[in-house]
């Protein structure tokens, strides 16, 4: 077999990385948020190079100064991130994509060779749709084909089942499928195990920057992969409270929120969470968590619907009203929202308590307590910055989500939404996380915890409630649920669970 | 990006260099102004020491540009919270004649006995001025219109507000050519330093302005909040301020404060209602450059405005003695700012070497943020 | 002959004369803005461009000339604001401004002597060959107008061509919407954006220049007035559309030119100010539109782009 080869040795971020890909092979690039996978996938794409060794493609030698040097090498990349014009049509973008179209009426050119594609990968594409109309899944076939169209022999994939149902990344791994047949080679990065041994033939696990090892998939196993990830035995195990669920502190009816066009974002939904409980809120990014999230903390207005807050009636209540009654908020957005950027640590550590005593006398703030807070914050929670005085986004993404963890949770709450806390935070600061959230739970205080991290919900979650298109689809208890089994309720199909799951 | 360095944004700007910044800013304009005067026929140097003898060694001149300075300075501290909301108030020269206007038909109109005339002036001058901004602080709030564009609309449709006043149904009794409304009463006339035209009960209003929003920043929750939505939209609603309350307020006490110079001009140097082109000569505009090279911080202003009043008090001296059209400030004004903005985005980055142990979190080059604030 | 007809169309004439500048510096608005630029400096360039092209004219003696003059300053001055828009990043806002207000100024100290002189020569009237000969409507509408204007309108239907259907219109587009997509597909964001920028500096002083060469043939202290703020309105109005900005365009020169016809009858400041006030209102009402279809701005417009962003 041929190979279409990589290898080289790379530079600061990526340690002497020796890596390989056969022609017709998925290769998976697995590693934590961090490891370098990116910043390898950068110098196979032009947009980085290497300090020390070099890439060959099929066996020569190459020198990808930018990405059109890769393309017209034959690589493609298909980012987390779509590089898609949403307001423009599927032709218009990938017209854009291929400079050979002609000055005048770029579009036309187009038709023959997309259709061609088309069937021989087996998707289908409405050329006149606008990018912004289609799913997630969509517009990733539609990347998929741009870098089909301009030549990729070697596709990279970074984390493309982030945004795709369980479904949907099977439709996704049957176009990996039949690139493969057709061979081509394929780099997959992600940092999900399961999907990895689903697809892959080969993995290479990278830690901090180095190849820690290249596997056959055939014979790895998760437990494996997932201590070669993060160096040590992994705790897959859960720790449940000690004492059950107390009583019910939030109880949600009939929850309904349109978009600015209209659409039913949150349809009907149901959802009850007891002092004491963590529950989960899982489902593909886009089907409700956020608004679900912003109304319960008093972000967005919902237009029917009620939610009971310790037995009162806060539906419609805005953010300084629930935030009073023990709400508190670890938003998904931690350095556009969560913190003020340009401000102190000691200012942020008081955001949004600035209205409470002992911050406020009067209309005046107290900046002495301010700062008597902020010295005690930053002992209790070990946030590392040079001084309380320090402008915020200096502070490394660990240490900002200490400041948020230190600022909600400081005041005893009574309830905790929490969205999605973890993402990007490297495994310390993951697992301090982890431990404050079961503390509050715990402690009593009622827990919603969004994640699009399966692992994570069925780690901490007592209960895990399925959202799609803004219904739950279902609710199950975390000790014995499988994989499978919510990945369904993540795609919206409710056929009945095994005992062990019923509706809120 | 270089392997082994990134760009890094600095945390903050100290003061120090916020002001070294501000100060680089205005040598480098002048010396610019005066290679352009050169260019164009005008001496520089001649010119400039003509305008220093004149504006600043000599005590009528040094009067004339506090005279300046005090529409500045008022109009300034304005716009400094205005656009901490983010909210472009172009519109302050509008505001700053409606006010006029207000006041001068209190001053005509209302028969107020005369002790109660001049601050009856004054509020009716805030009031109106903060009214002049409701409309387009509305809109921009609720509808998301551009404020640029309805301030600025607005500006035009004061000046011929006030040119239709003074031609129509307030024009004065007399005087050849040109058109004014009648001369107020004694009573409304703003007392000045000896035989200067500084009015000084304005100037003390725009310190006293300057001090309170300055202790409001620091010291109110009501300020913090501001402090807040100028740095970061997003956390301030997550904070659950109100912003579309905080920005009206914040836009009312801007077009406000632009009125109060308003009714300074009128009360404190012209003593009626004149031509738009007499009364507001671009102060509105200007003021947006002490807002900006103050870096929003309305102590700053009243400094920046003292440099701005300099500017427009030797565009008056360029007129006379250099038969120049006053209108050339402009050029520095221009300049000023291309200066600020052009040199800031090479202070807010800087080099750093990437630590050995990579990949702690996200990195990379963040998104530039928007120059001047 | 109807009095009424004959009011129409002496009043579309003549808003078809003023609406010209204004359609001018839409228009190259409109590509600035489709490409992500914001550029407030347009009135400094039409001033600019006005006064470069009244010198150049007047001391050659040919028109013509004064306009390239004319639009080589507006390009140049957009190259000042491309410079710091895009290259440097600064605040595109303050950028804009600040051309403006320099450019005002600028403009006085140099045009300082050439004021209140007509221009020798300037601009004659063209007649539409076939157009012309229309009962009623020929010799006034399509008899008194100058080139420019309708170089104008076909400028517009040009633009709108290459906007939606060639490849560079697709490029400029795709910048002004996600730059980094362009970025990824191998465009030169920065140098797209730069020569959107200059155009649009240069339609701006070919305005200027219709201004001092053909409508009010001389030179004047800030004789654009705030025409070029309002073409500024006018591109949003359009929707940046350039056909859609052809229809604006008139509007508000129908707007101007009543204001003026009905100064008998009403206070001449109080007819001035309606189309600053219109101007609010036709904003006003883009705003209601944008909010229920997807109609709107290019997606990136306004922000600075850097590339190494994931």
């Amino acid at each position: 077999m041929r190979s279409v080869s990589k290898r080289f040795p790379g530079v600061l971020a990526n340690d002497a990385i020796d890596l390989t890909v056969r022609r017709g092979e998925v290769h998976a690039l697995l590693g934590e948020n961090g490891a370098g996978k990116t910043t390898l996938v950068h110098m196979l794409y032009g947009l980085q190079a290497p300090d020390e060794g070099a890439i060959y493609l099929r066996g020569r030698r190459a020198r990808l100064r930018s990405p059109r040097d890769a393309k017209v090498a034959g690589i493609g990349l298909v980012a987390q991130h779509f590089h898609l014009a949403r307001r423009h049509t599927v032709a218009e973008n990938l017209a854009l994509a291929l400079p050979e179209t002609p000055a005048l009426f770029p579009t036309r050119a187009l038709r023959a060779p997309v259709a061609e594609l088309a069937q021989r990968y087996g998707f289908e594409v409405d050329l006149r749709a606008r990018v912004g109309a289609l799913s997630p899944g969509e517009q990733q076939r539609v990347e998929i084909l741009a870098a089909l169209l301009q030549g990729a022999e070697l596709l990279i994939l970074d984390e493309p089942t982030s945004v795709l149902t369980p479904q949907e990344a099977d439709r996704l791994f049957a176009v990996l499928q039949r690139m493969r047949q057709e061979g081509k080679g394929v780099i997959l990065i992600s940092h999900k195990l399961d999907e990895v041994l689903a697809i892959a033939d080969r993995i290479t696990v990278l830690r901090g920057g180095k190849v820690v090892a290249t596997r056959d998939a055939a014979t790895a196993s998760a437990g494996e992969l997932a201590t070669l990830m993060v160096g040590r035995e992994v705790t897959r195990g859960r720790s449940p409270s000690a004492a059950g669920p107390g009583a019910v502190r939030l109880s949600v009816r009939n929850l309904t929120v349109h978009s600015e066009r209209g659409e039913a974002r949150l349809n009907g939904v149901d959802l009850d969470v007891h002092g004491g409980e963590i529950v989960g809120v899982a489902g593909v990014a886009g089907n409700g968590q956020a608004e679900l999230a912003e109304v319960l903390t008093g972000l967005r207005v919902a237009e029917a619907g009620t939610v009971l807050l310790d037995g009162a009636d806060v539906a419609g209540a805005g953010v300084r009203d629930l935030f009073a009654r023990g709400v508190v908020h670890i938003p998904e957005d931690r350095n556009a929202m969560g913190v003020v950027g340009g401000m102190k640590v000691s200012e942020n550590l008081v955001l949004r308590r600035h209205r409470q005593a002992p911050f406020s006398k009067g209309r005046l703030l107290d900046w002495r307590e301010v700062s008597r807070n902020a010295d005690g914050a930053i002992r209790d929670y070990q946030i590392s910055t040079p001084s309380r005085d320090t402008v915020t986004r200096q502070l490394s993404g660990g240490n900002v989500q200490k400041v948020i963890l230190a600022r909600e949770l400081g005041g005893a709450p009574g309830l905790v939404v929490a969205s999605h806390p973890t993402y990007g935070l490297d495994v310390a600061a993951t697992e301090l996380t982890h431990k404050l959230l079961r503390d509050q739970r715990d402690r009593g205080a009622a827990v919603l915890l969004v994640s699009e991290d399966l692992d994570e919900l069925l780690q901490l979650s007592d209960r895990i409630v399925v959202l799609f298109r803004g219904s739950v689809t279902g609710t199950v208890d975390a000790a014995g649920a499988q994989r499978d089994e919510i990945g369904l309720l993540m795609a919206g199909d409710r056929t009945p669970l095994a005992p062990a799951g019923s509706q809120a | 990006m270089i392997a082994g360095f990134r760009l890094e944004q600095r945390g903050s700007i100290g003061p120090l260099r916020t002001w070294a910044l501000s100060l680089g800013a205005i040598v480098v304009a002048m010396v610019l102004t005066g290679v352009l005067f050169a260019a164009f026929g005008v001496a520089p140097l001649a010119a400039f020491a003509t305008l220093v003898d004149r504006t600043i060694l000599d005590a009528r001149g040094l009067s004339e540009v506090v005279r300046r300075a005090i529409p500045l300075m008022l109009a300034g501290v304005g716009l400094t919270l205005a656009f901490r909301a983010r909210f472009w108030n172009i519109g302050a020269e509008g505001q700053l004649l409606i006010g006029g206007v207000a006041a001068s038909g209190v001053a005509l109109f209302s028969g107020l006995p005369g002790p109660l005339l001049l601050p009856a002036m004054f509020l009716a001058g805030f009031a109106a001025g903060a009214a002049w901004g409701l409309g387009p602080a509305l809109l921009k709030v609720r509808l998301g219109v551009n404020e640029i564009i309805t301030t600025l609309m607005l500006n035009y449709v004061a000046i011929y507000l006030v040119r239709w006043l003074i031609n129509g149904p307030w024009k004065g009794r007399s005087l050849s050519g040109f058109a004014y409304s009648d001369v107020f009463e004694p009573a409304a006339w703003l007392p000045t330093i000896g035989t200067t035209r500084l009015h000084w009960p304005t100037l003390t209003l725009a310190i006293a302005a300057a001090v309170f929003v300055a202790w409001l920043l620091t010291k109110t929750r009501f300020g913090f909040e501001v402090r807040m939505m100028g740095e970061s939209p997003d956390a301030a609603r997550y904070a659950g301020v109100d912003s579309f309350r905080t920005t009206l307020v914040l836009v009312l006490v801007s077009a406000g404060a632009a009125g109060l110079a308003g009714v300074g001009e009128v009360a404190g140097i012209h003593h009626r209602l004149v031509d738009p082109a007499s009364l507001s000569v671009g102060y509105g505009y200007t003021a947006i450059i002490v807002a900006l090279l103050a870096r929003r911080d309305p102590l700053a202003a009243l400094v920046t405005a003292a440099f701005l009043g300099w500017v427009a008090a030797s565009g008056d001296v360029m007129q006379v003695a250099l038969r120049l059209p006053s209108q050339i400030t402009g050029v520095t004004q221009g300049l000023v700012l291309l200066c600020i903005i052009g040199v800031e985005p090479f202070l807010r980055y800087r080099l750093v070497r990437v630590p050995r142990n990579a990949g702690n979190g996200p990195d990379g080059v963040r998104p530039v943020p928007k120059g001047v604030q | 002959m109807d009095v009424g007809a004959v009011f129409v169309v002496t009043t579309l004439a003549r808003a078809l004369a003023f609406s010209t500048p204004l359609l001018w510096a839409a228009l190259g608005e409109i590509v600035a803005e489709r490409a992500g630029v914001v550029n407030l400096g347009v009135e400094g360039m039409m001033i600019v461009g006005a006064l470069a092209g009244f010198v150049v004219a007047q001391s050659s003696g040919d028109p013509w000339l004064g306009l390239a003059a004319a639009a080589a300053t507006g390009a140049v001055a957009g190259a000042l604001h491309a410079f710091f828009a895009v290259i440097v990043r600064a605040d595109m806002y303050v950028s804009g401004l600040a051309l403006t207000i320099f450019g005002l100024g600028l403009s006085g100290l140099i045009g300082r002597g050439w004021v209140g002189r007509p221009l020798d020569r300037s601009m004659e009237f063209v007649s539409l060959p076939l157009l012309s000969q229309l009962p009623l409507v020929g010799p006034r509408l399509f008899q008194g107008q100058y080139l420019l204007t309708w170089l104008g309108l076909l400028a517009a239907l040009m633009l709108w061509f290459v906007l939606h259907h060639t490849r560079l219109g697709l490029v400029t587009r795709t910048v002004g919407e996600n730059p980094a997509a362009a970025d990824a597909a191998g465009v030169r964001v920065v140098q797209v954006r730069f020569f959107a920028v200059v155009f649009g500096g240069l339609m701006a002083g070919v305005a200027g220049g219709f201004l001092s060469l053909a409508y009010r043939p001389s030179w004047g202290q800030g004789m654009t007035n705030g025409l070029g703020w309002i073409a500024l309105a006018m591109a949003i109005f359009a929707l940046w559309d350039p056909l859609r900005a052809v229809l604006a365009a008139l509007l508000f020169g129908t707007f101007f030119t009543l204001s003026f016809s009905l100064q008998d009858r009403f206070a001449p400041q109080l007819l001035t100010m309606m189309p600053y006030l219109f101007t609010i209102l036709a904003l006003t009402l883009t705003a209601f539109r944008k909010g229920g279809r997807a109609f709107g701005a290019p997606e990136a417009l306004g922000q600075p782009y850097t590339r190494g962003e994931r």
